[in-house]
């Protein structure tokens, strides 16, 4: 995964023994096999349908670009800006929500935040499946079904609970001090929190946000249940190119291809920020 | 800002019977009650554990106040919340912010209290001037010494101008000599601007130096508060007997009985007249006799007879050397005292005692002296500046049994 926790130390240098050798070509190995399905995918894309479906499957093809013409003729556009503002939308609602309460969970503890730390988590414990049927009639219900509102109060939900405990473990490594000395200072909640704790934690900060950018953007199971043509999201745009008769695998992955390549790229540059990490020089 | 009639800022603080106890019952601190006075520099010391950080964060307002109360100027200060005590505080850990620059960290808490950016830059950079920051301001907190953080943090708390600085152990995370040098400053700068200080600490040196008075902690209980003198001359307690001075006072069972023209305390092998003006001093001390008392002498009143010929041989006692430690300025000298040691009940963790084979006294004698380590060694004994305390209490005998922990508290009003 493209989010690294700011707390994993850069490893030394180490001398170059053979052990070593075997053990980068293992790690090469391993990488090359996860990698190797997002490989498929981009070649395909790139393939013509007959060579998209041939068996055994073929290397050496001639590159077309009319899958991609074809996804973009299918209102690709569409479906980007809804998963864009759906994941934007909840990543956004669930760190507003999320971060007041893991300031409180982490500085203020009491003899129950053990109980509700347990008693967030809990609603992560439930498959989303068990929950779809109640939330389609809920969501006809009220007029919330096939708008973007519900589908990011619905992500922020899911995204809540990762936040609060991120971002409470990332708020209590922060030395006590500092929160004092702020307060003795003058700040208040407001101040502590936008000039002294976010700006400390602002690498996990940035994981945190990434990977529920991330369960948004990939999130298929409510979407497809929940969405049809007004807040339908990429993943949904993906399945909606399966037909049950003709060739399909090409446009597919083309239309897969689109929609991975926005989160890799920001993976990527979340990473380059995120690894740079922040050496505290406040204490000792 | 509470101000008195004329202007002048107020800045008296006084605890009245405050006590500490957190969520789990434990109890920091037990009926506190202390006057400081304005413009003074007050040391709070004592063994970890003692209650004097938690007293400190009361008074910041980091600690809620549990019992009693605490008044800052005339003004209760239970719930008002810290940033509207007017208060500054230094932190053992400097707690810079290490995201900000050395100026950023002097700005924050005037930009929060909404001062004009003319005023604000010339607090910083009279308070970079006094401390030496000049050429820092651009820096971050890690591109610093240790020194230098505890200046920005030293700074942080003067250009506030507050009526009270707070001090934690503020010096206990530099090296020695930097330390001495430091506490030095502190002192000096705490004398220029006059503000009252309370500085907690655990090293009695520091507690000696710096402080106009001294207040003495143990197990959340004031045990005494005093100017480091009187503090070191007439200490309340056998505890704060142990605690203030290096080497410790020496401190063993004894009997008093009278002697033929003066009251003689009896230890061990060793028989010492008492001096009859110490006697006068401490009318207490008859009460005493032909009973327990535990004897305290302080390293530095016993001399090697070598270099004090003409004194008599009931001031002096005959021993061997034991070990022998050469300082350059100052020998140390321990030898055996073939008497039970004794350590107020409640002192005892905190007080080296030797177990069976008798008490060690250390004493501090010239460095010419010619002791050599296992021959014999005679000692000659200021009289005039033994202390006694009482074997049951570990209270000193003064004037009068059960009065001496009060009396060494401070005013109650002005």
């Amino acid at each position: 995964m493209s989010a690294v926790s700011p707390r994993v130390a850069v490893p030394k240098r180490p001398r170059v023994r053979p052990g070593a050798i075997s053990l980068t070509a293992l790690t090469y190995a391993i990488a090359l096999l996860v990698f190797f399905p997002v490989l498929w995918t981009v070649l395909t894309a790139f393939k013509k349908e007959a060579d998209a479906a041939a068996t055994p499957p073929t290397f050496f093809f001639h590159a077309t670009f009319a899958n991609f013409q074809a996804v973009f003729d299918a209102d690709y556009f569409t479906y980007f800006k809804n998963t864009l503002l759906l994941a934007g939308g909840s990543t956004l609602l669930a760190l507003v929500l999320g971060l007041p309460a893991a300031y409180s969970l982490a500085f203020h503890p009491s003899k129950h935040t053990p109980k509700v730390l347990s008693w967030v988590l809990s609603t992560k414990m439930l498959p989303a499946v068990g929950a779809l049927i109640p939330l389609v009639v809920i969501y006809k219900r009220v007029g919330l079904f096939d708008t973007r509102l519900g589908m990011i109060l619905l992500y922020a939900a899911f995204n809540l609970p990762l936040v609060i405990w991120m971002m409470r473990s990332f708020f209590a490594d922060l030395p006590k001090e500092i929160l004092e000395a702020s307060i003795v200072d003058g700040a208040g909640f407001f101040r502590i929190m936008t000039r002294i704790v976010l700006p400390l934690t602002a690498p996990g900060l940035a994981a945190t946000a990434l990977l529920s950018l991330i369960f948004s953007w990939n999130e298929f199971l409510l979407a497809v249940n929940l969405t049809a043509a007004n807040s339908g999201t990429l993943p949904v745009f993906i399945s909606g190119f399966q037909t049950s008769e003709g060739l399909f695998f090409a446009k597919m992955s083309a239309a897969s291809t689109l929609a991975v390549a926005p989160v890799i790229l920001a993976g990527w540059l979340a990473q380059r920020s995120l690894v740079r990490g922040l050496t505290f020089g406040a204490v000792k | 800002m509470v101000r008195d009639p004329k202007g002048a800022p107020v800045a008296e603080i006084e605890f009245q019977d405050v006590g500490k106890v957190y969520a789990d019952g434990t109890r920091a601190v037990d009926a506190l009650d202390l006057q400081i006075q304005d413009g003074e520099f007050m040391v709070f010391v004592g063994p970890s554990g003692c209650g004097k950080t938690t007293a400190l964060r009361m008074v910041a307002g980091l600690e809620e106040i549990s019992e009693g109360a605490i008044l800052i100027g005339d003004r209760v200060v239970n719930n008002v919340s810290p940033k509207d005590r007017d208060i500054a505080m230094v932190f053992q850990t400097y707690a810079l912010y290490p995201h900000m620059t050395v100026e950023e960290n002097l700005a924050f808490g005037l930009r929060l209290r909404k001062l004009t950016k003319t005023e604000i830059g010339r607090r910083v950079h009279a308070a970079a001037s006094t401390l030496g920051l000049e050429e820092f301001l651009q820096r971050k907190p890690r591109a610093l010494s240790g020194g230098q953080r505890q200046r920005v943090a030293m700074g942080r708390a003067i250009v506030r101008e507050p009526q009270v600085y707070l001090m934690d152990e503020p010096l206990s995370n530099l090296d020695a000599k930097l330390r001495v040098q430091m506490r030095a400053e502190i002192h000096k700068l705490q004398r220029e601007l006059g503000v009252t200080t309370i500085y907690v600490t655990h090293d009695q040196t520091e507690a000696m130096t710096m402080g106009d008075r001294v207040a003495v902690m143990l197990s959340g209980h004031l045990q005494q508060v005093d100017d480091p003198e009187r503090l070191y001359a007439r200490p309340a307690n056998q505890f704060v007997a142990g605690f203030i001075g290096s080497p410790a006072m020496n401190m063993t069972e004894a009997r008093l009985s009278r002697g033929d023209d003066a009251l003689i305390v009896n230890f061990g092998a060793h028989r010492l007249a008492v001096d009859p003006e110490l006697v006068a001093e401490r009318p207490a001390l008859a009460a005493y006799e032909n009973g327990k008392v535990v004897l305290g002498i302080r390293p530095e009143d016993f001399e090697d007879a070598a270099f004090t010929p003409e004194a008599p041989p009931e001031r002096s006692l005959d021993t061997v050397t034991g070990l022998r430690e050469a300082l350059g300025s100052e020998v140390l000298v321990h030898f055996s005292i073939a008497s039970s040691s004794s350590v107020a009940p409640d002192a005892s963790e905190f007080i080296e005692s030797v177990g069976d084979e008798g008490t060690i006294f250390v004493a501090r004698v010239h460095p010419q002296t010619r002791a050599r380590e296992g021959e014999s060694l005679r000692l000659v004994v200021n009289t005039k500046r033994l202390h006694f305390f009482d074997p049951e209490t570990g209270r000193a005998i003064f004037a009068e049994a059960g009065a001496q922990t009060r009396m060494t508290v401070g005013p109650r009003s002005v």
